[in-house]
């Protein structure tokens, strides 16, 4: 035991600083796709409550794609499919276009779920005040839905963040593929996969205790 | 006559195949109070639902205040306003709902104030000004700051009505306001809505509280089957139905009482 950890001192110096700025792409990875997850789901959702059948068409095939196909296929299909068409993405760009697509659908479910719970007298309550429907949406629907979805979006945050180390095998400079590299030049793969995963648990245990408490005040609100 | 505040013309409307309202001719003149009543699905409530286009009606006309309301005339054809025009009429009326509908992410006081500063514009200041003076006149003032949940049903109705009542609306719609009450709490609404009809307000007031109507409305208009089969004065109405249909339908609801 003490062997085995002895070997993260004598490397500590030489593992640590390309460490922590993979550490950091793999947080801006993260966070870039959340938001664009975020704006495509949002997007989405609406257009799968549109009175355009062809609009709610298009969203449904949508959220069936990204369901039933892997989000290492989108990663993929972006970095080395695209260029034979001349579209060329950074490893880094890539990864956060293929995410964020990846990851919308379900977002974009989890923004209809929200939508739909709210009561239908809520937004005829907006429009008999005089609010038009865009004002509705803005000043009541969104509001309401955000406060019914967060939990699971925050939870959607941590997902996207496991689902960044893919981006390893699309060379995106991120905690996975530092790891990888590593481990295959200094033969320590037990030692470098454990300690990235001790460093995923770490980033993702904050945002999951900010995802209990935000929970447990919704629902104390809601029960009030 | 004086020009009425409220015109239905020949209203209908459909739910798929079923009609519900099979032409409807109503007049509201300014401060009249009129009481719809009827039986379950004859139509009372899409009534009142159509006077502000929460329902759009098949065929017909709503004037308010001799304004085509939720249409546009060009030529002899009559086409449906922009969400923004119409929009800006509904503000002009206020409506309670059966089932109060506050907005639960807003506190009591910005539930009443918040149209009047995203609709109208208004400043902030001056519309929580106004929202408390409304709130004062439901007697929920001394609630302003807290958030619907914690209202009784009563209280959240009453703060319902203040937020209509900022609109400072030619006409008030009232669809059932009672109805999703606890028993105990229904005497609270009923005072306040008479309050506010003791100040000369036209309202519309869809209801199932006969004894209520008779008291309250200057006119009762009895709906059956889409149409609307007798109206009056209120007590003429209550006290002296000639429609058997309206008879038997007092008979019933006196039962129920």
């Amino acid at each position: 035991m003490i062997e085995f950890l002895s070997v993260y001192g004598e490397n500590w110096s030489t593992w640590q600083p390309p460490m922590v700025s993979a550490i950091w792409v793999t947080l801006a990875l993260t966070f870039c796709a959340y938001i664009l997850a975020l704006a495509i789901g949002l997007l989405v959702a609406l257009g799968r409550m549109s009175n355009s059948a062809m609009l709610r068409a298009i969203c449904k095939g949508y959220v069936e794609f990204t369901r039933g196909v892997p989000t290492l296929v989108i990663l993929f299909l972006i970095y080395f499919g695209l260029p034979g068409f001349g579209i060329v993405f950074d490893a880094f760009w890539a990864g956060v276009i293929g995410l964020g697509i990846g990851m919308g659908g379900y977002i974009a479910e989890v923004f209809r779920s929200g939508l739909q719970a709210i009561h239908f007298g809520q937004r005829e309550a907006a429009l008999a005040v005089g609010m038009t429907p865009f004002q509705s949406f803005r000043y009541i629907m969104l509001p309401l839905a955000i406060r019914i979805v967060l939990p699971p979006m925050l939870n959607m945050l941590i997902l996207i963040l496991k689902d960044s180390s893919l981006c390893a095998l699309i060379t995106a400079p991120e905690l996975m593929l530092f790891a990888k590299d590593l481990a295959s030049t200094t033969f320590l793969p037990m030692h470098l996969y454990l300690l990235v995963g001790v460093v995923y648990l770490a980033l993702s245990l904050p945002m999951s205790l900010v995802a209990r408490r935000v929970e447990a005040r919704m629902q104390a609100g809601m029960s009030r | 006559m004086a020009e009425p505040l409220l015109k239905v013309e020949n209203l209908h409307k459909s739910f798929g195949s079923l009609e519900v309202l099979k032409g409807i001719d109503l007049e509201l003149a300014k401060g009249e109070k009129i009481a719809l009543i009827g039986p379950s699905g004859c139509g009372k409530s899409t009534c009142l639902r159509c006077v502000n286009f929460l329902e759009i009606p098949n065929q017909g006309h709503i004037y308010l205040d001799g304004e085509l309301f939720g249409q546009k005339k060009v030529g002899d054809q009559y086409s449906q306003m922009s969400e923004k025009e119409l929009a800006r009429q509904r503000a002009t009326i206020g409506m309670v709902f059966q089932g109060f509908y506050l907005w639960p992410h807003l506190n009591v006081r910005d539930n009443v104030a918040i149209a009047q500063i995203k609709v109208n514009g208004m400043a902030k200041s001056e519309a929580n000004d106004l929202a408390m003076d409304m709130l004062k006149k439901v007697h929920m003032d001394h609630k302003s700051e807290e958030f619907p949940e914690r209202l009784s049903g009563g209280q959240q109705q009453r703060v319902a009505i203040a937020r209509a009542l900022a609109q400072r609306p030619k006409l008030l719609l009232f669809d059932e306001p009672t109805s999703a009450l606890d028993p105990e709490l229904v005497g609270e609404v009923l005072n306040t809505i008479h309050e506010l009809a003791d100040e000369g307000r036209a309202m519309m007031l869809v209801t199932h509280e006969i004894a209520f109507a008779r008291e309250v409305a200057d006119r009762v208009v009895f709906m059956d089957g889409g149409g609307i089969a007798e109206q009056g004065p209120a007590k003429d109405i209550i006290d002296n139905p000639q429609n058997p249909r309206l008879q038997s339908f007092l008979g019933q609801m006196l039962e129920r009482n």
